[in-house]
This record gives C-alpha cells, sequence and structure tokens, in this order.
C-alpha cells in the first residue's frame, strides 16, 4: 500500500460529463445541418453598348407573364393563356405541359425556313429545342413567391425533356448520366431562358 | 414460498455512469465535425419560398450570399415603409442605394463583389456562385435590381435559395 500513499490524490472526473454536456450543448445550437439548395440559374450577360440584339421570330418564344397581381399568362408570341394558382400554392400544370410541347415542336429542325410538317407539330410553334426561347416577364411588384413558382415549373418541364430524351437515347436516367452524354443532352436542350424583354420580329 | 420474493438481500448494482463521459464526447465531436457556424446574422430573416426542382450547393466556399428580407416591425416604424432590404455582408441597404441607373455600375455591390473575388484563387473564380436567399413575401423589384447589378459586374451564376418540398 505504499504506492497509495504517496502518489498523488485521484481527480475526481464526475464532473468531466457535465463540461462535456456543456460543450455539445453549444455545437447543437450553434450548428446549421441544412446544405443550401436551390434553384440554378445563369444570368444573361449585361448588353455591350453598340451591340445589336439578334432579333427572335414570333413563333419561337414562349411568353410566360407574371402581373403585379401575381396573376399568370402564357402563351406562344404573345401571353394569352391564364394560368390558374390554386389556393393551396400549387400551380395548374398546364404551363408545364405547355412549355414541353411548345420546346418539343420541331416545326423546322434543319433550319431551311420550310415548315417540315411532321404529324403532331404546330407551324405556328417553336423550330427546333435549341432555337425555343422562354420569355420570363415579371412586373416590380410581382411576388417573389409566384417568381419562383413559375421557375420550378419551367426547371420541371426542361427536367423531364432531358429526361425522356436520355431514357430514349441511353436507357438512364439523366442524373445518372456521365457528364459528356449530360452535356450532349443540354446541348439538345438547352435551357433559353430570357428575363429581359426580346424584339420581336413581325410576320410579314 | 414464493421463489421471487422481495428484498431477499440482494439490490439491483447501481448502473456504472463511467462510460457516460464517452458517449457525451463521442456526440460531442460528431456535432463538432458536422458543424458550421453561422456567418454572419441576418438582419431582416427571410423566409425563402417552396420549390421541388432544386439542387444541392456543392462548395460552400465558393458562394457569395446576399439576403433579401422584409424588416421587422420595429424598423419598419424607423424606415417609414415596409420595403424589401437587401444585405451584404453584416449591413442592409435599400433598393435604391444599391441600384444604379443604365449601364452605370452600383460601388456598393461592385465593392461586394471585389472583396468576395479576392479571397479566391484564379482557378476558383468561375465557378463563383451567388446565392440570393430572398423572403417569399418580397418584391420582384429589388431581386431584378440585384440581379442587374450582377450582370453589369460579369458575375452570372446564381442560386435562388428554395427550401425543399416534396411532390
Amino acid at each position: 500500500m505504499a504506492s497509495k500513499r504517496r502518489g498523488l490524490p485521484e481527480i475526481n472526473a464526475g464532473s468531466m460529463a457535465d463540461i462535456a454536456f456543456l460543450l455539445l450543448i453549444f455545437f447543437l445550437v450553434t450548428t446549421t445541418m441544412e446544405v443550401d439548395s436551390g434553384i440554378l440559374r445563369k444570368l444573361p450577360p449585361w448588353p455591350e453598348k453598340d451591340v445589336e440584339t439578334p432579333e427572335i421570330h414570333k413563333k419561337n418564344i414562349f411568353v410566360v407573364l407574371i402581373n403585379k397581381n401575381d396573376k399568370i399568362l402564357s402563351g406562344i408570341g404573345s401571353a394569352t393563356k391564364k394560368v390558374e394558382v390554386y389556393k393551396n400554392g400549387n400551380i395548374s400544370s398546364s404551363l408545364k405541359d405547355d412549355i414541353k410541347k411548345f420546346v418539343n415542336n420541331k416545326g423546322d429542325v434543319n433550319g431551311d425556313g420550310v415548315f417540315d410538317n411532321r404529324p403532331g407539330s404546330d407551324m405556328n410553334s417553336s423550330d427546333s429545342p435549341q432555337e425555343a426561347v422562354v420569355s420570363l416577364q415579371n412586373a416590380k411588384k410581382t411576388k417573389y413567391k409566384t417568381y419562383i413558382l413559375v421557375q420550378n415549373e419551367l426547371t420541371k418541364a426542361y427536367n423531364e425533356l432531358r429526361n425522356e430524351k436520355s431514357i430514349l437515347e441511353y436507357g438512364k436516367e439523366f442524373g445518372l448520366l456521365d457528364s459528356d452524354k449530360q452535356n450532349t443532352i443540354k446541348n439538345y436542350y438547352p435551357m433559353n431562358i430570357s428575363e429581359a424583354d426580346i424584339k420581336k420580329e413581325e410576320d410579314e | 414460498m414464493s421463489k421471487f420474493k422481495k428484498g431477499e438481500g440482494k439490490e439491483m448494482p447501481a448502473i456504472s455512469t463511467a462510460s457516460l463521459p464517452d458517449i457525451v464526447f463521442m456526440l460531442l465531436f460528431f456535432f463538432m465535425v458536422t458543424t458550421t457556424m453561422r456567418e454572419i446574422e441576418e438582419l431582416n430573416p427571410a423566409n425563402p419560398p417552396h420549390a421541388t426542382q432544386i439542387r444541392k450547393m456543392e462548395q460552400k466556399s465558393l458562394v457569395a450570399n446576399i439576403y433579401i428580407g422584409i424588416p421587422p416591425k420595429w424598423k419598419q416604424d424607423i424606415l417609414g415603409n415596409n420595403n424589401p432590404r437587401v444585405q451584404l455582408n453584416g449591413q442592409d441597404f435599400s433598393t435604391q442605394e444599391i441600384s444604379s441607373p443604365g449601364d452605370e455600375i452600383n460601388p456598393i455591390i461592385q465593392e461586394f463583389i471585389e472583396e468576395f473575388k479576392a479571397t479566391k484563387t484564379q482557378d476558383e473564380i468561375p465557378q463563383l456562385i451567388c446565392s440570393i436567399k430572398v423572403d417569399e413575401n418580397a418584391t420582384m423589384g429589388t431581386v431584378t435590381a440585384v440581379k442587374n447589378e450582377l450582370r453589369k459586374n460579369h458575375f452570372l451564376k446564381i442560386n435562388y435559395t428554395t427550401t425543399k418540398d416534396d411532390d
């Protein structure tokens, strides 16, 4: 029993748990687990002076207009069709379906200026997915909530188109493809979203 | 008579609490590793809208944050209106203060972007993203003003922060 008498008195470790708990609570409070997530967009560059914006034919523009009272209108060339927003905050799927139909119209894929007359395609809708532009217009008083609702539908339309193409071509979902193949599909369905005023070329 | 007579001399042994600190330390380390400190306090708390088609932001260090929120009641009384406020780093501004007419570049946003870019390497600059966290009740006038200033500064990759909403 010699060692017990000569050694230092044992430090009481009973409070160790309390200290650890204190630290634990501090980290619990300051921690933010959620990862920042959202809708990614690439803004168009600011127009340089003396550079003419290219004119786009009316039939290649799908207009989505959100007015100051958060009412949504859509249509090819000009916004004519009302899009319903339900009381529970959901939007009518007609907007998404219309955009998909418009982008996938393929009226004049080879670009010779002559309507291809393919079954199911419309003469007064887009020439090809690459040329199709969705023009998003909003008022200053438009609520951000409505704007995101429309942006979400737009993204959904393109995501579905890309996914359908991916399954058709490669038999796999878009998200599972390697980046080369993803880029091929992205180039086939580029997300052309214009948020500025576009010059419209009038019909002859 | 009964085989299981109560109080037959033996008592329940006390559960040893010696391993309690170990368990707590384990939890502590987990939270220490996963934690990301809130860098700046939101001056005007923004409640972003819901969306379904969302993507996760991979590298937090490459993200510049802009907050647009409706000022709280006491601040509205001082300002005299409830217009959305734009927060850059620890300071908030009105829409007029951060937007310039025409092709003019607004000095406040320019400084914010230059300051952010200065801390990044040359390879990282093309990957930088600006995350805009906007309150769902804010008006688009403010958001468009911020977007236009970003475009003037050639900062084109943006992210509209939304919360996940399963459909």
